[in-house]
C-alpha cells in the first residue's frame, strides 16, 4: 500500500458519497411517488418529468427557509446535533462491498471504501453512536415533544441494536470472519445465507427498520402524539440534515442486508469479457444494486401497508420474541456447524476452502 | 491491516461534514432572518406553551438502559467466539451453550418480574372481561324485556 492506493480508495469514497446523495434524492422521490401509486393517488408530478426533480425543489426550498434557535434551546448542541446524526450514517456505509475489485494496469481498485477485518464491529459501532444525534437534538431543544421523542427513540434503538447484533452472529459463525468482503466471498455465486439463515435474515431486516425509525416502528415521530419527535423544533437546513441521515440509514440497512444475507454482489451471471476487459465487476455491481433496490422497495412497501405499533407492543416484540428466537437460532446454528465440523453432517453452504 | 485502511473512512467522514457545513453556510447566505418573540417560543400547536418539559419519566426507560448494557456486552462477547466457532467444534458449542443459559435465565427472570411490561398490568384476563360484559348486556336486555 503506497499513497496511490490510498488515493484510489479516497476517490472511491468520493464516488460513493456522490452516489449516495443521488440515491437519496431518488429514494425520497420514489417514497412519495410510489406511496401515491400504491394508495391510488397522483403524488408529486409537477417538478420535472414524473416529478423526478421534486426532491431537488424541496432541497432548494429548505435551504432558503429561515433557521433560528428557540429561546429554550442550548445553542451549540442544537446546531451541531444534525451533523452528529449525519456523520455515522455515512460512516456505516464505508464497509459495504459494492462489487468485486478490478485491476487497472497493476493497480487494484476495490469497489469498497474500507475493507476492514473488523467490518461487522465497525457497523455495530456506527449504528450505536447514530442515536447520539437524535438524543442531543431532543435534549437541546428544551421543549417537551422533542425530549419525549428522544427518550423513546434511544430506548427503541438500543433494544433493536441487541436484536441486530444477535442476528449477525449466525452469519459470522457460518463465514468464520468479521470482514464484509470475506462474508460476500463465502457466499460464492448463489450460496446466499438467506437460505440456511432465513430467520436471522428476517430478524436483521426487521430490526433494521426499527433502527431507522421507519414505519411501522416510527413511534419516535408518531405525528398524532409527538408532532415530529426529536426533530420537532428543527427547520430549514438543519431539518434537511436529519432527513438526509434517515434516508442514508435506509440505504445502509438495505446494502448491509444484501451483503450479509443476499450474497452481496454474487449473482447467477458473473462472467464475460468486452474487448478483452472482464465485465465481472459490472455484473457484480448490477446484482448488488438490484438486490439493494428490491430491499429499498420493501422499506417503502412496508411503510405504506402496515399500521404503526403501540409502544408496549414494540418493546414486547423486541425483547420477548426477537431476542428469544435469535438466541435459539444462534445455539442451533452453532450446534449444526459443530456437527458438520465433526463429520456427522455433510458440509453444505460452506465457505470456500472447506 | 494497518491504520492506513481507515484513511478512506476519514475521507468519507470529512466529505459528510463538508457537505453539512457547506449547506449551513449556503442557508446562512440565502435564508432570511427575522426572529420574533413568538417565533422563538418552543413548539406548542399554535398556543403559548404553559408547561415546562417533563422532569419525571416512566422508570421503564431507565430499566431498559440498564438491561441493555448487561445484554449488549454479553452479545459482544459472542463475536470472538463466533469467528472461531468452526475450529472450536463441539467444545465451543458446549461453552457457549452454558453461557447462553446464563443469558436466558436472567431474561426470563426480568420478564417474570414485569420489567418489560409497559402497559399497566391487567387485573382481569380478556375472557373474563368478555364474560362480564356479556352478563351485564344480557341482564340489561332482560330488564328491558320485563
Amino acid at each position: 500500500m503506497d499513497w496511490v492506493d490510498y488515493l484510489i480508495r479516497s476517490v472511491v469514497a468520493v464516488v460513493v458519497f456522490a452516489a449516495i446523495l443521488g440515491t437519496c434524492t431518488l429514494l425520497v422521490w420514489f417514497e412519495r411517488r410510489g406511496a401515491a401509486w400504491m394508495q391510488v393517488r397522483v403524488g408529486p408530478n409537477k417538478a420535472g418529468p414524473f416529478g423526478l426533480l421534486q426532491t431537488v425543489a424541496d432541497a432548494v426550498k429548505l435551504l432558503t427557509k429561515e433557521v433560528f434557535v428557540p429561546d429554550s434551546a442550548d445553542p451549540l448542541v442544537y446546531r451541531i446535533a444534525p451533523l452528529l446524526s449525519l456523520l455515522p450514517a455515512f460512516l456505516a456505509l464505508t464497509i459495504v462491498p459494492f462489487g468485486p475489485g478490478f485491476h487497472i494496469g497493476d493497480r487494484y481498485v476495490p469497489m469498497q471504501i474500507a475493507d476492514l477485518n473488523i467490518g461487522i464491529l465497525w457497523l455495530l459501532c456506527m449504528s450505536s453512536i447514530a442515536v447520539y444525534g437524535y438524543i442531543l437534538a431532543g435534549w437541546s431543544s428544551g421543549s417537551k415533544y422533542p425530549l419525549l421523542g428522544a427518550v423513546r427513540q434511544s430506548a427503541q434503538v438500543i433494544s433493536y441494536e441487541l436484536v441486530m447484533s444477535l442476528a449477525i452472529i449466525p452469519v459470522v459463525i457460518w463465514a468464520g470472519t468479521l470482514s464484509t468482503s470475506g462474508i460476500v466471498e463465502a457466499q460464492s455465486r448463489y450460496h446466499w445465507y438467506v437460505v440456511p439463515l432465513i430467520v436471522p435474515a428476517i430478524a436483521f431486516f426487521v430490526s433494521g427498520i426499527a433502527e431507522t425509525n421507519r414505519p411501522p416502528f416510527d413511534l419516535v415521530e408518531a405525528e398524532s402524539e409527538l408532532v415530529a419527535g426529536a426533530i420537532t423544533e428543527y427547520g430549514g437546513v438543519r431539518f434537511m440534515m436529519f432527513f438526509l441521515a434517515e434516508y442514508t440509514n435506509i440505504i445502509t440497512i438495505s446494502a448491509i442486508t444484501t451483503t450479509l444475507f443476499l450474497g452481496g454482489w454474487n449473482g447467477p451471471i458473473l462472467f464475460g469479457t468486452i474487448a478483452g476487459w472482464s465485465v465481472v465487476p459490472l455484473w457484480g455491481l448490477f446484482w448488488f444494486l438490484l438486490k439493494t433496490g428490491v430491499l429499498l422497495f420493501v422499506f417503502i412497501w412496508v411503510r405504506v401497508s402496515l399500521p404503526r405499533l403501540r409502544y408496549d407492543q414494540l418493546m414486547t416484540f423486541g425483547w420477548k420474541i426477537m431476542i428469544g428466537v435469535n438466541v435459539a437460532v444462534v445455539l442451533a446454528v452453532s450446534f449444526v456447524i459443530a456437527l458438520m465440523e465433526q463429520g456427522a453432517l455433510p458440509m453444505f453452504w460452506a465457505p470456500p476452502g472447506r | 491491516m494497518q491504520l492506513g485502511d481507515y484513511l478512506p473512512i476519514a475521507v468519507m467522514g470529512l466529505l459528510a461534514l463538508i457537505f453539512g457545513g457547506a449547506s449551513y453556510v449556503l442557508s446562512g447566505l440565502l435564508a432570511p432572518r427575522k426572529p420574533t418573540p413568538e417565533k422563538l417560543q418552543p413548539y406548542e400547536c399554535g398556543i403559548v406553551p404553559e408547561y415546562e418539559p417533563p422532569q419525571r419519566f416512566p422508570v421503564q426507560f431507565y430499566l431498559i438502559a440498564v438491561i441493555f448494557i448487561a445484554f449488549d456486552i454479553e452479545v459482544i462477547f459472542m463475536y470472538p467466539w463466533a469467528v472461531r466457532m468452526r475450529d472450536l467444534g463441539m467444545f465451543g458449542f458446549a461453552l457457549m451453550g452454558s453461557f447462553m443459559v446464563m443469558l436466558i435465565v436472567p431474561l426470563i427472570y426480568i420478564i417474570r418480574e414485569g420489567v418489560l411490561d409497559w402497559a399497566p398490568r391487567r387485573r382481569h384476563s380478556r375472557d373474563e372481561l368478555i364474560a362480564r360484559y356479556r352478563a351485564e348486556h344480557e341482564a340489561a336486555a332482560r330488564e328491558e324485556a320485563a
